[in-house]
């Protein structure tokens, strides 16, 4: 009778629906968790026929296994069915329920059964500008998608077919004709070597992009002929301290949008009284028209692990995360090999390089949800909840992931981080101007002739680097420049003597965000661009606050009106209406997702006139 | 900073700002929401319950914070020596006057307390976004990361058919403004139940069970408390539900009636609103020391045997 009365509390602590799993996804839960450890946990019914549970405390702190064991059920049948999540919620002990609304957060999760081969076609603004597909003429047996970072070779593809060993490739340029065999089950074939994407590559003189084409990403040997692991080194023989101090001499500040000055973040972690503590390298790079980390992650994966160590080491964290974004195949595989290289090698693990430091880096994918790039967004998502940001202060430096003090450094910015302990702050200082220190890579898409990730000083002028991309393609002329992707927004012909520093952009009332110049020519339907940067946020809100969550509805529902109200009276109300609409989500929005939503909206109306009344 | 003795031993600080341009002292940890309330400000809230954490979701309450680039929730954000509030501005007039519009053009807020008074003191239009969109589309089907494109004609809405599952409550999410307080209850912050979730993203968010499923099919235990904390009646007793289908429902005559729930020794208390001396709703005070506001299936629902007639 004792047993029957433990059974049915815990019973009562998780209710299961209907549905049971398969062999393959039970399999697909096992290969990541290991096999059920008893009956209770998971396994059939009891013969009383009571739904048992299995388990307490220590179930509950598996729950950052969830997004990997939904990536992993995903991956092995194409889409989360009830049994799977029945089965998940006895294994993890987290109720049907919740992993529902978890499940249903991520684009690239489906609860519908769906074929094993999915073919996402980027609808979003670089490959629409290159003629690609938009959501109204996919071909048949295609879904769209937002941006897929391939922006450089627009427009791309990214096929998953699932299975056993899943597959990920990558098409780009795609045409309509490769889309339709794709769907019938062609491969995308080899994708173009790493440094295609970094038209300056290879070059051993440049900063950051210095082993890009030169190195082989695969090989840590390699990577240490090539100055590898010489600034982890140093760090090791001048302590944490000076380190930091050598960061903030730098003057280096966050390359991720919002340009927090990094040493400052370090410090404020560093003194924490708390000594769990977590970095988290955001690399769930999603911004439209951004592919600087990816062609790094691909180019140069070693550095990222040898940065991180480093700044893990300065600020006392014990274990770092690297936040992929889902869709990036070849990143994940070359980051991988890296981790899994490194600590064989004990570049990475205890005692490192016999320092008497110990650090692990865990690799975690995104799923498909832009706003997983804000800062505590990421957190909810790793600790395996809906990636809603949170509410600050607290700030992530005091109570970040886990509820521990958090480092979170965007790809580009860590990477920075090599060059300035391989000299000093100070020599990485006397680059760039005033304002804005260093070096910086530009994601230079659209009608250039070579496309591509530059890295220039900052100072360089926005004429400089089209300049740089091989100038514009024959026949274009300038229509507008999109500058920091869909948060940030358009310039004109005339600003192509803006320099692209922090401050200079700022004075001209616009942003650098995360690095990109997406040149638009005359071709371009400036009015559907506009509408595709609406439905984009509307798709990517969280939906957590109502500015953002209603906000962004009603944007794309005036801009609708304005396409063909424009030129009339009643083209001022919505342009009013839209204006007030842009102060309100900038005013009271709870992250910058939905403070930036009107961003480059708002410059096409007042510096391109697109709509009038 | 002075001290100031409060209860007991216990000594809590107390924190000076200025609100308005009047200074304030108020006691440390409170939050701007209750440093405004207490010095008089109507600060309009949605979202904010007070049994639940506050998740900030609605906006409505936002103050202006000197030095802070946007505005600030009042009723999470806590109190800091030397803060220079503003409650009452363009700017914030604005924020409430859109948050309200926004609302009011995509949820029925017909039952939503002082929300007539709010659109009239900040001057909300809900009907400038165009007329509401009531086609029916399923949204539990919805697709993440994906919609269908409007016209502009109409203005979108979260309408769908009103859940009727079972015999004791029932949902209709036409009224919901997502303020994630039901999710709350049911699952850490008082029931630890888990049976409903936020399902979906952006404006397809939407409060579920897992895949949807009836109510029957979940994990509810039907305590109500989701019920209880519900501010627009998207939650509802079917006996209200119904009352108020036949036009029968008058509030106005009601009597609240406070007693102890008879059927097991916790001693919650019990709030029985009755209506033609019969007990058509019960709820619980949120400030009691037992409940919090809280019941179970048999305080919340089972009420009949009262007013069942005795065999003659």
């Amino acid at each position: 009778m004792a047993t029957f009365s433990r059974k049915v509390k815990d019973a009562m602590d998780l209710k299961i629906a209907s549905g049971k799993a398969t062999a393959d996804e039970r399999d697909a839960v096992d290969s990541l968790l290991g096999p059920a450890p008893e009956t209770s946990q998971g396994a059939e019914r009891d013969a009383v026929g009571l739904r048992v549970s299995h388990g307490g405390e220590s179930l509950r702190e598996l729950r950052h296994l969830l997004l990997p064991v939904l990536h992993a059920v995903n991956d092995r049948v194409g889409f989360i069915s009830r049994g799977a999540i029945n089965y998940i919620s006895q294994r993890l002990d987290v109720a049907p329920a919740e992993i529902y609304g978890v499940t249903t957060f991520y684009a690239l999760f489906d609860t519908n059964e769906r074929p094993a081969r999915q073919v996402h076609v980027c609808v979003d603004l670089a490959c629409r500008a290159m003629a690609g597909c938009t959501e109204n003429n996919l071909p048949e047996g295609s879904v769209a998608s937002p941006c897929l970072g391939t922006c450089e070779r627009a427009p791309a593809v990214l096929v998953i077919e699932t299975g056993v060993s899943p597959r990920f490739e990558v098409l780009a340029p795609a045409t309509r004709n490769d889309i339709v065999e794709l769907v019938a089950g062609k491969s995308a074939g080899t994708e173009q070597p790493v440094n295609a994407g970094a038209p300056q590559t290879p070059d051993s003189s440049l900063v950051l992009l210095t082993r890009v084409g030169i190195a082989d990403p695969l090989s840590i040997d390699d990577y240490i002929k090539h100055n590898g692991f010489t600034a982890l080194r140093r760090a090791f023989e001048i302590g944490p301290e000076k380190v930091i101090n050598e960061v903030t001499a730098s003057g280096l500040v966050g390359r991720g949008g919002a340009a927090f000055p990094t040493g400052r973040k370090w410090a404020a972690v560093a003194s924490q009284p708390v000594k769990t503590r977590y970095l988290i390298c955001n690399a769930d790079e999603s911004e439209p028209g951004t592919f600087k980390d990816r062609v790094m992650l691909e180019g140069d994966p070693f550095a990222l692990v040898e940065s991180m160590t480093i700044a893990a080491f300065a600020t006392g964290c014990q274990h770092g995360y690297i936040y992929l974004r889902g869709e990036y195949p070849r990143a994940m595989r070359h980051l991988e090999n890296a981790l899994s290289i490194a600590r064989k090698k004990n570049y990475l693990g205890d005692n490192i390089l016999n320092s008497g430091f110990n650090f692990e880096i865990t690799m975690f994918k995104g799923a498909g949800a832009y706003i997983c790039g804000e800062e505590t967004a990421i957190f909810n998502s790793i600790e395996g909840f809906r990636g809603e940001p949170r509410n600050k202060p607290p700030f992530p430096v005091e109570v970040g992931l886990f509820g521990k003090p958090t480092v979170v450094n965007n790809v580009e910015t860590l990477l920075n981080v090599l060059p300035i302990i391989q000299s000093t702050g100070e020599k990485y200082a006397s680059w760039g101007s005033t304002g804005s220190k260093g070096k910086k890579l530009f994601c230079v898409s659209g009608a250039v002739k070579t496309p591509g990730v530059y890295e220039v000083t900052f100072g360089a002028t926005l004429r400089q680097l089209i300049e740089l991309a091989g100038g514009l393609k024959t026949g274009s002329s300038i229509q507008a420049i999109l500058l920091g992707g869909a948060a940030g927004g358009f310039v004109g012909p005339e600003d192509l003597d803006l320099e692209l520093t922090i401050e200079a952009a700022r004075a001209a009332g616009t942003t650098l965000g995360s690095g990109v110049i997406m040149v638009l020519d005359q071709t371009v339907d400036m009015v559907d661009q506009l509408q595709r940067i609406a439905a984009f946020f509307r798709d990517e809100s969280c939906g957590q606050c109502v500015p953002c969550r209603v906000g962004t509805v009603r944007q794309q529902e005036a801009l609708a009106r304005l396409v063909k109200s424009s030129g009339t009276a009643s083209a001022s109300v919505d342009l009013q209406l839209l204006r007030d609409l842009g102060q309100v989500m900038r005013d009271a929005s709870i992250c910058g997702l939905g403070q930036t939503a009107h961003n480059a909206i708002d410059s096409a109306l007042t510096r391109l006139k697109v709509f009038s009344a | 900073m002075s001290t100031q003795v409060t209860s007991g031993l216990q000594v809590r600080k107390s924190v000076e700002l200025t609100i308005d341009g009047k200074k304030i002292t108020t006691p440390e940890g409170s939050t701007l929401l209750d440093a405004c309330r207490a010095s008089g400000k109507d600060i309009p809230t949605l979202c904010y319950g007070d049994t639940i954490t506050p998740k900030n979701a609605c906006r409505v309450c936002m103050v202006e914070l000197e030095g802070s680039r946007t505005l600030v929730p009042s009723c999470s954000r806590k109190v800091e020596p030397g803060m220079v509030v503003n409650t009452d501005n363009d700017r914030t007039r604005l924020s409430r006057k859109l948050v309200l519009e926004l609302l009011g053009s995509s949820v029925d807020l017909s039952l939503t307390k002082n929300v007539a008074r709010w659109n009239e003191s900040y001057g909300a239009e809900p009907l400038r976004f165009g007329s509401p969109s009531f086609h029916h589309n399923d949204r539990d089907e919805a697709i993440t990361g994906h919609h269908h494109a409007p016209d502009g004609k109409t203005a979108e809405t979260v309408h769908q058919p009103v859940k009727i599952d079972n015999s004791l409550y029932i949902r209709d999410y036409s009224k919901c403004i997502l303020c994630y307080q039901c999710v709350d209850a049911c699952g850490e912050q008082w029931q630890n139940t888990f049976a409903i979730t936020t399902a979906g993203r952006g404006f397809d968010a939407r409060i579920s069970t897992e895949f949807a499923v009836d109510l029957t099919d979940s994990a509810c235990v039907y305590c109500g408390n989701c019920i209880q904390v519900c501010p627009t009646g998207a939650l509802m007793f079917t006996t209200e539900y119904e009352m108020r289908e036949a036009g029968t429902w008058h509030e106005e005559e009601q009597t609240q009636t406070e007693t102890i729930c008879p059927y097991c020794g916790v001693g919650c208390a019990l709030t029985l609103h009755v209506q033609d001396n019969t007990i058509v709703k019960v709820s619980s005070p949120s400030d009691h020391s037992v409940t919090h506001g809280n019941l179970c299936i048999k305080g919340r629902f089972g009420f009949q045997h009262v007013q069942n007639n005795k065999i003659d």
